[in-house]
């Protein structure tokens, strides 16, 4: 067992983990994270995603014990104080439908946005890329983050 | 799914730790950078260590620097690194071009190049635009530094000239110090996927040297010197450009899987290589200065 601890959506958590133990797995089990999915495991669909210091990555491929003394998003955090607009633009649309992909897309977006306040359509579909749906054909999602982010 | 293996976790703080633990673990310890493979493979069960040495706490291998005249590229360097320096855009095009190509920004924000040839997969994508450019591996042990060409890396899928007790420190990738064109073609099946079925890298200068690299169409990625001396003397025609196509056929040894046939593979490596030879002419028509170093 080795100590860890680290910033969870803005508050310092910490626990005892074994070196084997997956990031996701500790994050929706032991710390009632449940927003980031399990969904291929290996790092292709994206449902897993979370900001590790500020930068989108695949929580199903990183150890625990690797996140001690970073900080940590997941969408429970983007929106504790309320939707936040790209969110609100999504819900609005209805973009999405069984809402498997959504916690990843929105991190993979939010990530986007910060970096690039007014993405192009090129630019969007590459930040989402990695994040694979079933349900929406993408381009509803890719129309709320050019709606969200167009210049007044 | 859970890993079902248990092994010991050590995060040195110094360069010198990491080589002897390796010395002491040898092919027992694996060294984790980005970990987009490594922990992959252990929730697979391949290669699982009984220990597992994180280098992260290194900083110093995560810079991209100039050096006598070389680019060198950090064991920590991810591939969102190489795509945001200026550096690799300017001195190796190609490299910049194909880390646009790795599978996600989820994981180029985490992958690294040097755990790209580590883990040495025949579908790698680093593994042609290292080749065109005559990278040299910066090797560290116990027993102190050694240097290795790409050329002599690649064994194998998935089997590397590392030794056991050996870490990879650098890439370092000569400047080129005339003119020059690159370009990187990857087929693979949509925007995001981490595999490429086929993938070609060219590197051509202004004296008219052209190099040529074919990745995943075999075991390892490789250089083919008869295309290259074939280019050089005929130059770039129509006709000498078509007669190299045919020669591709004696170089690469593409096979099918569930990915792609290998008869699909081989039109379009031909494709590919067409597409990647006008890319470069193109890029070394454009005017750009060589900063001098």
């Amino acid at each position: 067992m080795t100590k860890i601890s680290f910033i969870l959506n803005g508050e310092r958590r910490s626990l005892d983990v074994e070196p084997y133990e997956v990031l996701l797995e500790v994050l929706r089990d032991r710390m009632g994270a449940k927003s980031p999915k399990c969904g291929c495991d290996s790092g292709d669909c994206g449902a897993c995603t979370i900001h590790l210091n500020g930068r989108s990555v695949r929580s199903c491929l990183i150890l625990a014990v690797e996140a001690n003394g970073q900080e940590i998003l997941t969408l429970e955090g983007i929106s504790r104080h309320g939707l936040s607009p790209l969110q609100k633009a999504f819900h609005e649309r209805n973009v999405f439908q069984c809402g498997y992909c959504a916690p990843g897309l929105i991190l993979s977006a939010t990530e986007l946005i910060n970096n690039n306040p007014h993405p192009n359509e090129h630019e969007i579909k590459e930040a989402i890329a990695g994040n694979l749906c079933r349900c929406t054909g993408y381009t509803p999602v890719v129309e709320a983050i050019l709606h969200t982010t167009k210049k007044e | 799914m859970a890993i079902p293996y248990e092994f010991q976790y050590f995060k040195p703080g110094t360069i010198a730790e990491v080589v002897a633990l390796l010395a002491t673990h040898g092919s027992k310890a694996r060294v984790l950078a980005g970990g987009t493979d490594l922990v992959n493979e252990l929730k697979m069960g391949y290669r699982v260590p009984d220990v597992l040495i994180d280098i992260k706490d290194l900083e110093q291998l995560s810079k991209i620097e100039i050096c006598n005249g070389h680019l060198v590229v950090g064991a920590l360097v991810t591939f969102r690194d190489l795509l945001e320096s200026k550096l690799v855009k300017e001195h190796a095009y190609i490299v910049y071009e194909a880390a646009g190509l790795v599978a996600s920004n989820g994981v180029r924000n985490r992958a690294t190049m040097v755990g790209n040839i580590c883990s040495a997969v025949a579908c790698l994508d680093s593994g042609a635009p290292l080749l065109v450019h005559n990278a040299v591996l910066k090797l560290l042990s116990v027993n102190g530094e050694r240097e290795l060409p790409i050329s002599k890396w690649f064994l194998d899928n998935r089997k590397t000239a590392l030794a056991p007790n050996e870490m990879v420190t650098h890439i370092s990738i000569p400047i080129p110090t005339m003119k020059y064109g690159s370009a990187y073609q990857k087929m693979m099946r949509y925007s995001g996927e981490d595999l490429s079925q086929a993938n070609v890298g060219v590197l051509m200068f202004a004296d008219g040297e052209c190099r040529v690299a074919f990745g995943s169409v075999g075991p390892v990625p490789k250089r083919s010197p008869k295309i290259e001396n074939h280019l050089l003397t005929q130059g770039l025609t129509a006709e000498s450009i078509n007669q190299a196509k045919e020669m591709i056929e004696q170089v690469i040894a593409p096979i099918s899987d569930q990915r792609a046939t290998k008869e699909y593979r081989m039109h379009m490596t031909k494709v590919m290589f067409e597409r990647a030879i006008a890319a470069a002419a193109e890029r070394l028509k454009q005017p750009r200065l060589i900063t001098k170093h």
